[in-house]
């Protein structure tokens, strides 16, 4: 029972990490389709934004929440910047994008390394975050609960964004119809910067949930870029529900392929599945079906 | 309807979403298997060595991945092996030359470390490479050592079972580390381990050969797990340890994940009272990145420590505080680095001769007073004579020895003299 329990929590708690991390991507890659491969880098920066924080405001507790939000300015300025200066001129050149930004990610990755070198930092974990809860016979970490959290209320807000705010609709107007969205007077500049901004700050806010549990490192991005990428493609391109869905199914099915197996044999086993359901589903789990043939 | 222009953007913006999914599943491809080997069919080009050794310098190489996932680790062991040469080079050089390091990236990826051995030895001519870290750059590099009749000094501890004549091995092979280890944990009434690693060559050889000594000695193995190197997620295994509930954890994990192996340890409610873990890849560099409030108590299994009581050591750590910071840690790697680079320059200056095969002939016995102890080449392996250490790490980030062995353990790569290593 707490074994279950236990693997039932860990494949949420996975599935709450890949949705953080891939939740910036479903708006940039999703909505977009701008591949962007900086975007673990962008995760990157949270992190160290975390430890820079850490650096000014001592208390641990304070300096987490103060992170969360200078981490989503830091990663939406990067990714506004990154936006403006180079994306911008390639939305037709989907390969040209992938190459930059490519490029961009591992210039990110070695200014890191010259700024605050190539070992790890420490982030320290507020002492209310320390240790675990019990549930049902298994021990859950704290910190695992507040990423969850974390996801749940991200997702919730960017769905509010988007639903209910001008600028989520003229984000959906663009995205649905760009050419229809210009002549009716958005511009679609300032939408597609601000998408990008969003975006690319949600990938801030993963950064500083991670390093609770992960290393801050440079190369801390890459390991989350693969998985994020993975859950948009399965979740479907351009829906924000796909994308929760895909990230719990992956979290979950990895969490009990490996307490059976092991983490290499799970790695492929999710794999394969992956491909399977792209073989039936090539859109992913869910389709958006608008008008706009985009 | 929409403007022409609109059109066929609108056409485009199709084809190029159409492109998005395959190309992004491409690239993921392309990351995945950027380990693939690939070997080149080795013509006959070795015989006629490039060095030159006529002018003032000579050069040696340092090829250690200065990016990627070992950056945590090997950045500090190509510092070390700099600092070695500097200090030689100020006290007059090799053979009256002075030292002139050529630095190489490995990449954290083995096919580039096999890459970048031959540029350092076919095309920069250097008379000897110091670098690797994990066993995978070790074995891509030995076939090029061994064609292209060169010598690597490999720095770090690793598995044994291997002794090629065109590499000196200064860290310890696992009758100095692994062995002395597991006795510590015998003795101290350890009935059960679970075996946590990296999924590559170290870790499965290392658990293999824990195996055999743990079935010859009456300790039972709850669990063996193994995760892809770089892995950042342990709550499954930590679930499974937890289950277990083994006497201790032995970890072979490599570089980062070590950081998320130990928060989600910690985090689980294990401590190191209840289940000690005894680590033989975290020094004290990574005592920092982890955070020594996640692994203070834990047990770790070198040779070397900053803390060592020996003049040599006070003079090492001295200097490399110097060169690299006050706050910056020395390792048990990072003395191993610094000590190829003087037990190069002895056996080069007992051969009078920069020649692989001079240097071959005149390496078994060359010692030299190291930070650790004293360490002697065995001429018959090509290992060195190593002071086992248990240490215990301590929330000021530094470890403390808790036991050592009685001098420095000759080499025994095969682990020929213990009966329970014969099927290996």
């Amino acid at each position: 029972m707490d074994v279950i329990v236990g693997q039932l929590f860990t494949g949420l708690s996975l599935g709450s990490i890949l949705l953080l991390a891939a939740l910036g991507l479903s708006l940039t890659f999703g909505q977009m389709g701008v591949i962007n491969m900086a975007h673990g880098e962008f995760i990157m920066a949270g992190c160290y934004t975390t430890y820079v924080v850490q650096q000014v405001i001592s208390s641990a507790g304070v300096s987490l929440f103060v992170s969360l939000a200078v981490g989503f300015l830091v990663g939406g300025a990067l990714g506004a910047a990154l936006e403006m200066g180079l994306i911008r001129w390639m939305y037709d050149r989907p390969l040209d994008t992938l190459l930059v930004t490519f490029g961009v990610g591992l210039v990110l990755q070695q200014l890191a390394r010259d700024i605050f070198g190539a070992p790890a930092k420490n982030v320290l974990v507020p002492d209310f975050l320390g240790g675990g809860v019990e549930i049902l016979g298994a021990v859950v970490p704290k910190t695992r609960i507040f990423i969850l959290v974390l996801a749940v209320v991200a997702v919730t807000a960017l769905a509010a964004v988007l639903k209910a705010t001008p600028l989520g609709r003229r984000i959906r107007a663009v995205v649905q119809n760009r050419g229809l969205a210009e002549t009716s007077g958005v511009s679609s500049r300032f939408t597609d910067i601000s998408t990008f901004f969003i975006g690319s700050g949600l990938a801030g806010v993963a950064g500083v949930a991670l390093t609770l549990i992960g290393s801050t490192s440079p190369t801390i991005g890459q390991s989350y870029l693969i998985d994020a990428f993975l859950v948009v493609v399965i979740g479907g391109l351009g829906q924000i529900k796909g994308t929760v869905i895909a990230a719990f199914a992956l979290g979950l099915l990895n969490s009990f392929i490996e307490y059976s197996t092991t983490a290499s044999i799970a790695k492929v086993i999710v794999f394969v599945i992956i491909v399977i359901v792209l073989q039936v589903r090539p859109q992913g789990l869910f389709t958006v079906r608008t008008r706009s043939l985009a | 309807m929409s403007h022409p222009r609109s059109t066929r953007r609108q056409k485009s913006r199709r084809v190029s979403k159409a492109l998005v999914v395959p190309t992004a599943l491409a690239l993921t491809g392309l990351l995945l298997t950027a380990c693939g080997a690939k070997d080149d069919a080795d013509s006959d080009v070795a015989a006629a060595s490039c060095v030159d050794t006529s002018g003032p310098t000579i050069k040696v190489g340092s090829l250690h991945s200065l990016s990627g996932t070992m950056a945590i680790s090997e950045v500090t062991v190509a510092n070390s092996t700099k600092l070695a040469v500097d200090e030689i080079n100020a006290a007059g050089g090799v053979l009256g030359k002075q030292i002139e390091l050529v630095l190489e990236d490995g990449a954290s990826d083995p096919k580039t470390f096999a890459e970048k051995a031959e540029k350092l030895i076919s095309s920069d001519c250097v008379a000897a490479v110091f670098g690797g870290w994990t066993s995978s750059s070790r074995k891509a590099m030995l076939p090029k050592f061994e064609s292209l009749n060169s010598l690597l000094y490999y720095p770090v501890q690793y598995e044994g079972l291997e002794a090629s004549k065109n590499i000196f091995y200064t860290g310890a092979t696992t009758n100095q580390q692994i062995v002395p280890a597991l006795d510590y944990l015998k003795e101290k009434g350890v009935k059960s381990l679970y075996l946590v690693g990296s999924d590559y060559v170290f870790p499965q050889t290392a658990n293999r050969e824990i195996k055999a000594y743990a079935e010859a000695n009456g300790i039972e193995i709850k669990g063996e797990d193994y995760t892809p190197l770089g892995s950042t997620d342990f709550s499954t295994i930590v679930n499974k340890v937890r289950t277990a509930d083994a006497d201790a954890v032995f970890n072979t994990l490599n570089g980062d994940s070590n950081v998320a192996f130990f928060r989600e340890y910690t985090n689980a409610g294990l401590k190191a009272a209840d289940m000690p873990v005894v680590s033989v890849s975290i020094a004290e560099e990574e005592v920092a990145g982890i955070g020594a409030q996640n692994i203070a108590g834990q047990l770790t299994a070198w040779n070397y420590y900053q803390t060592v009581d020996t003049p040599e050591n006070k003079a090492f750590v001295d200097a490399y505080k110097a060169a690299f910071g006050a706050d910056k840690p020395t390792s048990d790697p990072m003395e191993a680095a610094y000590v190829s680079v003087y037990l190069w320059k002895a056996t080069v200056e007992k051969a009078d001769s920069f020649a692989v095969a001079d240097i071959q002939a005149a390496a078994d016995g060359v010692s030299f007073d190291a930070p650790e102890g004293k360490v002697t080449i065995d001429g018959s392996n090509h290992h060195i004579t190593k002071t086992a250490r248990i240490g215990e790490i301590r929330p000021d980030g530094l470890i403390y020895t808790v036991w050592e062995s009685d001098g420095p353990i000759d080499p025994d790569p095969y682990l020929e003299t213990y009966s329970w290593a014969d099927g290996l």
